[in-house]
Formats: C-alpha cells, structure tokens, sequence
C-alpha cells in the first residue's frame, strides 16, 4: 500500500506528515505535538471512522478505515487513534452513539474477563489496555447471565494503574470495580470477546505491516549514505541479503493483514472459519514479521539505531509491543492448532486453499 | 518512500472452484486405481506417462495458451488450481510440469510458426517432456558464463559442450537451451547466448545420470559431440538470449511448487498428533499453518497482478526467496514437533518416512531454479541498492 488507497487514507496520510513528523515527534520531549494532531485527526472524522453518522461518526467504509490504520502503522502513531476506532467499532456492533474524545477498548487481551452484575453494573481487571490513561472512554465488552453485552464506560469511574509499554505508549490495567456504565446494549449475535480480539489482532497486523514498510525504507535509505571500508554499506552484499530478508519480511506482514482485512469486509458475518484463519494467522505471521523485521532494520542501522536521538525505535519497539495486545501471536497460534487439530488433517489444506 | 511493495488480497474466482472439483475428482480416482500413492512423494520410478496424457485430455496442460495451438484459452488463476491440486496431492507431474510452466510459454514467444503448430497441441496433449538446459560444469547462478558452443553450419549449428544439473533430461523429448554463439563483448558480458529448441533423443546428444542424495536419478549430465541443431530451432534473437529472460520468470518464480514442495509432512504431522493436541502441537501446528496461508495468499497475489498484465518481479522473487526458505525448515520443524507423537498414531511409520525423504529433499529447493542468493540480489536491485 505504498500509495494511499482512497480520499480517507490521503486525508490521514496528510495529516501525519505535516503533524506528527517522526523527527519532530521523536525531539519533542513534552509531547506539544499530540494535541494538534488529535484537533486534526478528530477534525476530519477519523478517530470515528466505523461508526456511521447516525451514531456520531464520519462513517466510512471498514476498507478505508482498515486503509488508515496502515497508513498510522507507517508513521507508528502514538495518540490512540487505532483504539477510538476500535471501541468506535465494538460501540457500533451494539448500537451504541459513539461520543467525542479518546477512547480504547476493554478488554484487550483474551485472557481478561469483564462481567455485567445483575444490577447493571460492571466488574472485571483488564491487563495491557493500550493508551486507558488517555482514554475519555471505555468500550467495554462484557458477559453476564444474558450472554454478551457492549458497553460505553466513563473511564474516570475506573481504577486506572498506569503503565508504559515496550512502544513507549501507555499501557495499562483498568479496574472496573462495580462500575455503572453510560449505556449497555446486547452485544449481536454470534459476537463475543473471541470476534473482538480477532478484530483488534487484524488492526494491528496492519499497523505492524505498516511499521515494517517504514522500516525497511529508513534502513534502505540509511545503508545508501552511511560509508564503511569506504563504500556504501548498500554495496556489501551482506547487508543487501539482509535487507532483502527485511522487504521479505514486510512483505509477509502486508500480504497476510490486508488479505485478513479484505477478508472482514468481505465477511457476511464474524463468526466463521475463513475470518478465524485470516486474522488469527495475520497476527501470528506479523508478530514474526516484526521480531525478523526489526532486528534486521536494528542491524542494518548499527550503533545510531539504538540512540534515543534515532527514531528507528519509534517504529521497531512499536511493532514488537502491538505483538501483545488482542492476543499474542503464541495463543493465536494455539487456537489455530487446535481448530486444525480438530478438523482433521485431510480438512486442512481445504481450509487454506478456500482462501 | 523507496519501496513499494504490493500485495493486493486477490481471490481466486468463481468459475476456480468448480474448476478445483473437477480436478480433485480426478486425482481422487488417479488414486483409487493405484497411478500413484498421495502418501508417497518419493516414487522415482514413476513418470506416469499414461497420467500425462490424462492431464491433458482434462485440457489442464497449457490451459492459459491460444486454442489453436491447444490451449484452453483460460487464466492462469485457473491454472493455479490445477498446479496447486496436484502439488498437494503428490500427483507425478514430472513429464509435463516443465512443458506447461516454463517451455511451452518460451515457444508461444520465439518459436516459428510451424514449430509452435507442432510442438504445442502435443505438450497440451500430455505427450511431451521437456528439460532445461541452462546449468554447465562451471557455471551455475552465473548463467552468462556458459561456455557450450553453437557453431553456425551450413543450415544450423554444430553444438559442442556439456550441460548439467539437467532435470529429466534422461526422459525428456526437448530441451530449450543456452548456448554460445559468440564471445561476450566487453560492454556487456551477457552478449553472445542464444537460446534453442534441442530435439533429444538423437546423435550427438549423449545423456549420463548423477544420483542424488535422495535416491533418486533425477538430473543428469547433457554431453553435446556435434550436435547439429538446425537454424529454425533458434528461439528468438542470435546472441541475445540475455533480453529474453523478462516477466516470463515470474510465473516460474512465485507458483505453488515454491512452498509446497514439503507440505505433505504438515498434514501427516497433524493426522500423527490427532484431535486433542498438547499446547506445544498445537502452537507449533498453529504457527506452520498462519505461514502457509500467509505465502499462499502471496502467491496468488503474484498470480493475479501477472494475470492482469503487472510486472511484479520484486513481489516474485520474495515469493520464491521466503517460500523456499520455509518449504526447506518445515520438515525439520515437524519433525521438532514429532518428537512427541504418541508411539500409537497409526501414521507413525508414514510420518517418519515422509520426514526422512523431505529432509533429504530440503538442500536442493533454494537452489535449482535461482538460488537464494541470486534471488535476494534480484530484491535488493528492486530496492535500488545495486
């Protein structure tokens, strides 16, 4: 995705580079930077992308929206405007108005459970909640003796433990303690915390195909300048096969999360094998793309990669922490083992080639 | 930005899989009437020319060629379905996958008329083998190094020299060749190679075996002594060869047989570990099948830019360079995973088999075709450094 696909992920594109400039951010150490770019973000309706006018957003097209989120992974944007989109997203799924401000999702990893208590309220401890700490709102996926239930909570009600990130974003542990929300809604039939994680894991495959693209053209153009045993490093055929091994590597990563987001936009419904396969094999197979991606890049780059001053790390620290959120690529790995297992080994290339 | 990768999420069409039906139909009764094991991908001793010649009367040999040579006019998603089947199948496409991939399109582009009316129904038909004769002693990856000579004759040339490495050349009916029919000039070094259409099976051609680690017999040393090509067999332009290798590699670079080569030792691995695996199957399992979707559907993606008349030559060779990579680890991979198959699976004995001959495979398959690094010099050059 090199060139923007449509007129949403220009606008972001645009937005970016005049706003949120790598080497300016990366100098910026009081973050002046963030503000104005949200105004703009907010402005031109992405944050509310998936949410459709009627409840409070600039409905665009799940492919577009998709489409930004690759352009974001690009720039490794650190203000949570894949997780507004997200908890925009899972608001919508419930037929819930999505409000103004940040938001982020609860919760963002398989292994955490909130649960709706009989008085309407909501208790449950969700790990690794990417940017709570700047969240205005939560979007809240819950369980109770009705089944599955979505939910709009004011993040001020909850306990908030902050926490920073291998990315350098916050990452934290949200509480909800008998927390009554602003609205809950039966979630659709069919969704439960398994569609969301899935949801979230294409989300960052795209981020972290996109981080990968900016990777290997950073250390491209750095092993056209840098000289060494007087040439360019570009011309040592070692660091050429790396770097062919890195494009290999954005490659994959770019190949298996826009297959699995064509995949959703394409999908009737959430809840089949062909959606399972797709985004649960995109945030394995990214995952490793961005372990292999980024050492290369780090290697590539040599000593100046590793300074703070550098902002190699902006791209290559983010990519390995959204390898955490909705799921690592370990337990997705699992969950796929375990439904080819199941099917049985005769069904299994039937279920690659129906892809 | 300095690249521009692409991989668009193509899907195969419609019409693709009633076309896949028809063909597992087919293998499934190829199967049942015992032309070869699925279990067995090791059967050297079976060129299936009986099976060839079924291929073809399905129509799925030179399935993407004009009608009037015998083709089927289809696209080449299509023939991705049929090529992708009997990969997985381990059907014996050894007689004729050469011909359809890689032979028969260099005749549609350079042959005569008269020759392309006469050689192509018959690969289309199934009747034909075809090798490739590009490897010599002492040149492999630098194919501009080729020393066996073409001497222009009265009516053709005289070709003197050796080829090696030649894949089914002991039973091949033609093989396209490089030869040299003039010095390299000192502008460029890739000048002087041109390419023919070599007819075996005749005097001046003598063929010798070389065994392989595997087994098997299945390349061989080419020994030309005179050899008298005549001057219509020239496919293309005299001492231009090097022009000629353009966007056909392509298709030979990114098709289904560059990361399935293996893959049956995947699914006799997960028939081995059963319904219930422990968390380390099942993760290892996991991770295998989320990197065999992930070349698939990059595969197809090549397919379908070249189908719609791209030029993804970058996208290609990465297609070939990780799909090799990873059809060459997989056996040992499963095998990892193996370790702790129950001693009752039934499939034991298959599985262990399978991995001893897949293992044994894995060296040659980032190297015949372009080897790995031939490949990455090809990537990085895309990426503008070199």
């Amino acid at each position: 995705m090199a060139e923007s696909e449509n007129i949403v992920a220009e606008t972001a594109e645009k937005i970016f580079a005049d706003l949120a400039d790598a080497q300016t951010i990366n100098h910026d150490k009081k973050g002046a930077w963030k503000a104005p770019l949200w105004q703009a973000l907010t402005e031109a309706g992405l944050p509310l992308s998936w949410v459709p006018d009627d409840l409070g957003g600039s409905g665009a097209s799940l492919a577009e929206g998709f489409s930004v989120l690759n352009v974001a992974g690009r720039h490794a944007i650190a203000v949570p405007l894949a997780e507004t989109m997200l908890a925009g997203w899972l608001l919508t799924q419930g037929k819930i108005a999505s409000p103004e401000g940040e938001m982020t999702i609860v919760p963002a990893s398989p292994k955490d459970r909130v649960t709706l208590n009989a008085d309407g309220s909501l208790t449950g401890r969700a790990r690794g909640v990417p940017f709570a700490k700047d969240a205005k709102h939560f979007a809240v996926l819950a369980s109770g003796k009705d089944g599955i239930s979505i939910a709009l909570v004011d993040a001020a009600k909850c306990r908030i433990e902050s926490g920073i990130g291998l990315g350098g974003d916050h990452n934290d542990t949200v509480t909800l303690d008998k927390v009554q929300p602003v609205t809950t809604k039966p979630a659709p039939k069919g969704f439960d915390q398994t569609t969301l994680m899935l949801m979230g894991g294409v989300v960052r495959s795209l981020q972290i195909a996109g981080a990968l693209e900016a990777m290997l053209d950073i250390s491209v153009r750095y092993s056209n300048e840098r000289v060494a045993f007087e040439k360019k490093i570009s011309k040592f055929q070692a660091v050429q096969h790396n770097l062919a091994r890195l494009a290999g590597e954005n490659a994959a990563a770019l190949a298996a999360a826009t297959s699995a987001a064509d995949t959703i936009v394409n999908a009737k419904s959430l809840d089949n094998d062909a959606v399972f396969l797709e985004a649960a094999a995109a945030k394995i197979r990214c995952s490793e793309a961005a372990e292999n991606g980024s050492g290369i890049a780090h290697q590539v780059h040599g000593a100046i990669g590793f300074t703070i001053e550098h902002i190699l790390h902006r791209y290559s620290l983010r990519a390995l922490a959204w390898r955490d959120d909705f799921g690592s690529e370990s337990h997705w790995a699992v969950e796929l083992g375990k439904l080819v297992a199941d099917r049985g080994a005769d069904e299994l290339w039937p279920l690659v080639a129906s892809r | 930005m300095t690249a521009a990768l692409r991989f668009d999420p193509i899907r195969l069409p419609e019409k693709c899989e009633q076309l896949r039906k028809e063909v597992r139909a087919f293998l499934a009764e190829e199967i049942a009437a015992g032309t070869f094991d699925p279990h067995a991908p090791n059967r050297e001793d079976n060129d299936a020319p009986e099976f060839s010649r079924r291929v073809g009367a399905k129509g799925w040999l030179g399935m993407t060629w004009p009608k009037k040579y015998g083709g089927q006019e289809r696209s080449f998603l299509e023939r991705y379905v049929v090529t992708e089947e009997m990969r997985v199948a381990n059907a014996p496409t050894r007689r004729f996958f050469v011909a359809d991939r890689q032979s028969g399109p260099v005749l549609l582009k350079y042959a005569p008329e008269h020759i392309k009316m006469d050689i192509l129904p018959r690969i289309c038909r199934g009747e034909v083998c075809f090798a490739i004769g590009m490897s010599e002693p002492n040149s492999g990856s630098d194919l501009f190094a080729a020393k066996t000579r073409a001497t222009k004759t009265d009516g053709g040339y005289l070709v003197n020299g050796t080829k090696i490495w030649t894949s089914s050349a002991h039973i091949a009916d033609y093989m396209i060749a490089i030869f040299r029919t003039s010095a390299p000039t000192k502008e460029n070094r890739r000048h002087g190679l041109t390419q023919f259409l070599v007819k075996m099976k005749q005097p001046g051609i003598q063929v010798n075996p070389i065994g392989q680690i595997t087994g098997q017999f299945e390349f061989n040393e080419v020994v030309f002594t005179d050899y008298f090509v005549p001057d219509d067999h020239v496919l293309g332009e005299v001492d231009g060869a090097w022009k000629q290798a353009t966007s056909e590699l392509a298709y030979e670079r990114s098709g289904p047989e560059r990361f399935l080569e293996t893959y049956y030792v995947l699914t006799e691995l997960v028939r081995a570990v059963g319904k219930n695996p422990d968390t380390r199957s099942a993760e290892g399992i996991g991770r295998l099948v989320a990197q065999v979707h992930t070349m698939r559907r990059m595969s197809v993606s090549v397919a379908g830019m070249l189908q719609a008349g791209k030029e993804p030559v970058v996208e290609a060779s990465i297609v070939k360079d990780i799909g090799t990579v990873w059809e060459q680890q997989l056996p040992h991979r499963v095998r990892d995973l193996a370790a702790f198959v129950e001693e009752t699976a039934t499939n034991r004995e298959t599985l262990e088999k399978q991995l001893d001959f897949a293992i044994k495979t894995a060296p040659k398959l980032t190297i015949q075709g372009g080897t790995t690094e031939v490949l990455r010099g090809i990537i990085a050059r895309g990426l503008g450094l070199r």
